[in-house]
């Protein structure tokens, strides 16, 4: 016994480093498996209200393109509106189901991250507002990612700019179906992967988010074909995408509330008897 | 003794805060961002007490990790290289460096300038490593390092000569 106790407080410096290694080791590995239990997450109290500080600080230098962003998705919108052909022939049942679908919740990126392999914002709202992990999240442009973790007040978002990501999306003319990955080379480009060589893809053709997904309502934007590889192993072809969005600078976004997936997924849990 | 801890303290405060608000925000070339908040392990007094650096640097990293949402990345390449401070001391001012009075926050010499070289490329180095944890990548560490290093020691050596206390 008093040799095990010599042993520690002799060694005492080198025990401390090892363990305090072995922490930071293990939250680090914790970090890279998919389904992470985050203990060290932007979306607490401190790093929170720190990053709505300097954002609110921030934000008066990106006024005017923000407000150019939300004009330019108003008329968007209008012009979808005034185009309607004969709001009479909507059959009813539809368009009430299709409205209900979704939930939308406005929300704010206060901490945006590009820069390294795994990216993650953060944003403003959090469970208090009705945020919860594995919502979508978009702007006006085009997809942005995923909630990841959320606190009371703030939510992080796993980036579309993250490799661990994968979100499934077709070709919109052709409806084949691909999953989005991104590679880590550049802000401007994500990956689709897995597009079977019978679709018929061409340069400029666009990209939305695929149906498959109870993350995503189906057509949401992401991006142009800009380059079309074969895979040689698997005979697929491998996209490469130029997204709509620019990553680098983001200001509100949405947040989709789906109803129907509780119930999807309760469906798919079910075993079979 | 008691200013010194002073020191420390408004220190670590101090390039952490310019850390996360400034240094953190720079991007340059999209994805290089430069880390001087490491000054503070490189200008802990050398004599001072080991224990309270492992565990300061901990503490550091850790904060780090909250603002980067990255684990325990900055952790433990803080802690890493908290423990190996001394063996870099040894290597660059030679095997008496503790009976010297060692300073580092002065006018800059070649063995000033190979210890914050080691000590930026080990810190950086473990930091991306563990960052982007897949090997395939590996050319993409190197890059980083490399790039990342040379804007870090760029900024410690001019943070180093704007702090230094003039007098004494």
């Amino acid at each position: 016994m008093q040799q095990i106790f010599n042993f520690i407080f002799k060694n005492s410096y080198r025990l401390l480093f090892l363990l305090l290694l072995v922490v930071s080791l293990s939250l680090t590995i914790q970090s890279h498996s998919y389904h992470r239990s985050k203990v060290i997450s932007s979306a607490n109290f401190l790093s929170g209200g720190v990053y709505e500080q300097i954002n609110s600080f921030d934000e008066y230098l990106s006024l005017r393109g923000q407000n150019e962003e939300l004009a330019k998705e108003n008329a968007r919108l209008k012009s979808i509106l005034f185009n309607i052909k004969d709001t009479t022939s909507i059959p009813k049942y539809d368009s009430i189901k299709g409205v209900d679908k979704v939930n939308i919740i406005v929300s704010k990126v206060i901490h945006n991250s590009y820069n390294v392999f795994e990216n993650y914002l953060t944003i403003n709202s959090g469970s208090a507002a009705g945020v919860k992990p594995d919502m979508g999240v978009v702007n006006s442009a085009g997809i942005i990612g995923i909630v990841d973790k959320t606190s009371k007040n703030y939510a992080t978002v796993i980036s579309i700019l993250n490799v661990k990501s994968q979100i499934n999306a077709k070709i919109k003319k052709s409806n084949h179906f691909g999953s989005l990955v991104w590679d880590g080379k550049s802000t401007g480009f994500v990956q689709l992967i897995d597009v079977p060589r019978l679709a018929s893809v061409r340069k400029g053709d666009t990209i939305v988010t695929g149906g498959q997904s109870v993350i995503f309502p189906e057509n949401i934007g992401i991006g142009t074909i800009d380059k079309i590889y074969t895979d040689n192993k698997t005979n697929y072809y491998t996209l490469n995408i130029k997204l709509f969005n620019d990553m680098t600078n983001l200001g509100h976004v949405y947040i989709i509330k789906s109803k129907d997936r509780e119930e999807i997924l309760n469906l798919e849990k079910k075993p079979n008897e | 003794m008691n200013s010194t801890l002073l020191y420390n303290i408004a220190r670590f405060i101090l390039l952490l805060a310019a850390q996360i608000l400034i240094f953190n925000n720079m991007n340059f070339l999209g994805y290089i961002n430069p880390y001087p908040y490491i000054l503070f392990i490189i200008l802990y007094p050398v004599n001072g007490n080991k224990t309270a650096l492992l565990l300061s640097s901990f503490v550091l990293g850790i904060i780090m990790d909250m603002f980067c949402n990255s684990g325990g990345v900055h952790a433990a390449a803080c802690v890493l290289l908290a423990y190996y401070r001394p063996l870099i001391f040894k290597f660059s001012f030679g095997l008496s460096y503790e009976y010297q009075t060692v300073k580092l926050n002065d006018v800059l010499t070649p063995e000033r300038f190979s210890f914050i070289l080691i000590a930026v490329v080990i810190h950086h180095f473990t930091l991306f490593l563990l960052e982007v944890f897949r090997l395939n990548f590996l050319w993409e560490i190197f890059l980083k390092t490399l790039l990342s290093t040379l804007f870090t020691i760029l900024l410690c050596i001019i943070i180093i000569y704007i702090i230094k206390p003039n007098k004494r």
